[in-house]
């Protein structure tokens, strides 16, 4: 389990911030992203997978959350 | 065309890796790579930020140069206390050329070396008492001060003196913000962990001191310049294009900043960043918390200049970006003045650099209006994601080398022959000695600024000055050299 913060970047993508890691990659597929929840298993670009708990309602971006490596 | 080949610059690596025994060979490996900017992502090529090894001579400073150097030292109305022994300030005091106005030692105390001179006695009682009555004398003698850093030293750590408790109980009888910071040097592996340390400090003790506060009149054009240090003036010289394009500048952080400035930043409506490295950590702080967005720029050369404003301005509205487009164009001339001056002297020269975390990918735009190349560049301290950036930024073939040893930078340097060298002050000598052109490329070498457009014609003046000096020609003693001697004859 580590603390990620995600975000928008300018273009609308999300990105994915692990700081213990330096690890900044956009995020490909994401379980939920809609008006139900935003959350769940997570697919970055250099091809690895994440767990982050889903939320609901939707939180405002960036957001700091615990996620845990697939 | 790049000076070597994709191969050549991979041979050059094994050749110069050959002489390090073997464990230190196969981790020394991990941390030099040939560019390819069709990678995407740096981990696949380059290893950043693990620990010197031991016994090279790396370049690296500690937790507490990033803290009290790089991040809170140039706050100019808050006293710096080096708490520790005497050295670790005393040694670094005044050194980094982080411009401010005012009056040191009556409004502010940039220069000046506050330090709680541990002794023996300190190591094997503790600090603590003393460092109360140090915040007391400093309460009496500087009563303009506007609060305290505590910024520990490697001791403060090891004895376990409690000064986050001294300073609750300080802020609290003075009302003036006594920030502990614990910077020890030991702690992470170079300066870098500093930086992230002085940032979470101020994220604790500083940020939210007027988060209930709505006297300040804001507008919807301000914004705060973050990670810029001021170095000869690099501060200034952007405050006034921003302000040009119609934007109003509430905080300069750190350079020739104060501590209101740095309280009020989370009222703005754009963090602009320079030094990601040593900043983002509050930047993603603010962005998350006040929702502040962040963005990056580059004011190094007239190409990055032009598209960091025409960039800026695309977050504000018309009026904005007009102005931005009005600057450029008032600037172009000066720019252009510039490169026709200077452009035929430096053509085609090769550079090589060895900076802190960002201006190896910031400044390679600047060189490039100059028709100079890049060809090795590598940080003291980036991490993982200061490579990905830099990545794109670097030609085919230019070498990398992070957290370079003194050895190896040499013998780069032996074999490819830069035409000038930037890099900081404990390696200008050794290199000036080998016949190679060199710029401190940390304080500017006493000059400065370089940001800007005002900054760029001082910086190809600097590089000219440097590279075209008659001085080199002149290295070997002229009975040495038949065809000198015959020419002063
Ligand atoms: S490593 Fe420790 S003793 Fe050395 S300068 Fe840094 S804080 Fe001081």
């Amino acid at each position: 389990m580590a603390n990620v913060m995600i975000r928008k970047d300018p273009n609308g993508k999300l990105v994915f911030y692990l700081a213990k890691k330096d690890l900044e990659a956009h995020i490909l597929a994401i379980e939920h992203d809609d008006a139900e929840g935003f959350g769940g298993e997570l697919t970055l670009d250099d091809g690895s997978r994440y767990y982050v708990d889903p939320l609901t309602p939707p939180p405002k971006l960036p957001i700091t959350v615990r996620a845990r490596r697939l | 065309m790049p000076a070597i080949t994709h191969e050549q610059a991979e041979a050059l690596i094994q050749e110069v890796l050959e002489v390090y025994p073997d464990n230190a060979k196969k981790e020394r490996a991990k941390h030099l790579a040939v560019n390819d900017p069709g990678i995407s992502s740096a981990k696949k090529c380059i290893t950043s930020n693990r620990k010197s090894l031991p016994g090279v001579m790396t370049i690296r400073g500690c937790a507490y140069a990033g803290s009290k150097g790089v991040v809170w030292g140039p706050v100019k109305d808050m006293v710096h206390v080096s708490h520790g022994p005497v050295g670790c300030g005393q040694y670094s005091r005044a050194g980094r050329r982080n411009y401010y106005t005012g009056m040191t030692g009556v409004n502010t105390f940039g220069t000046i070396n506050f330090t709680s001179d541990f002794q023996e006695r300190d190591i094997v009682f503790g600090g603590d008492k003393k460092l109360t009555k140090i915040i007391d004398e400093i309460e009496m003698l500087f009563p303009l001060s506007k609060g305290i850093t505590l910024q520990s030293e490697c001791p403060i750590g090891l004895i376990g003196d409690d000064i986050e408790a001294v300073s609750r109980k300080k802020t609290k009888e003075t009302g003036k913000p006594v920030v502990p910071v614990r910077c020890e040097g030991f702690r992470g592996v170079s300066q870098s962990l500093g930086h992230h340390i002085a940032n979470d400090s101020i994220r604790d003790w500083v940020l939210d001191r007027r988060d209930g506060d709505q006297r300040f009149q804001g507008t919807p054009y301000d914004v705060a310049i973050i990670g810029d240090y001021n170095i000869g003036g690099d501060a200034w010289s952007s405050r006034i294009l921003l302000e040009e394009m119609g934007l109003r500048v509430v905080a300069q952080w750190s350079g020739d900043g104060s501590l209101s400035e740095m309280e009020l930043t989370p009222k703005v409506k754009l963090n602009l960043i320079h030094c990601y490295r040593s900043m983002n950590y509050i930047s993603r702080h603010m962005e998350e918390k006040y929702g502040i967005p962040w963005f990056e720029y580059n004011f190094f050369g007239p190409s990055k200049i032009a598209e960091s404003l025409r960039a800026i301005a695309a977050h504000f509205d018309d009026k904005i970006k007009e102005g931005a487009e009005q600057v450029i164009a008032k600037y172009q001339s000066l720019a252009d003045a510039v490169v026709t001056k200077y452009r035929p002297r430096l053509e085609g020269k090769r550079v090589m650099l060895f900076v802190g975390g960002l201006r190896p990918r910031h400044t390679i735009g600047a060189y490039e209006d100059l028709g100079m190349e890049v060809i090795g560049a590598g940080y003291e301290f980036a991490h993982n994601d200061d490579y990905d950036r830099t990545l794109k930024e670097m030609g085919e073939a230019t070498l990398l080398f992070d957290d370079v040893t003194a050895y190896e930078f040499e013998e780069f340097s032996k074999r490819l022959r830069p035409d000038l060298i930037g890099s900081g002050i404990k390696e200008k000598y050794i290199f000036q000695k080998m016949g190679i052109p060199f710029r401190q490329m940390h304080s500017w070498d006493y000059s400065g600024p370089y940001h800007g457009y005002d900054g760029f014609a001082i910086f190809a003046r600097d590089m000219d000055m440097t590279l075209n000096n008659p001085c080199w020609g002149k290295l070997e003693a002229p009975w040495k050299n038949a065809a000198g001697a015959s020419a002063t004859a």
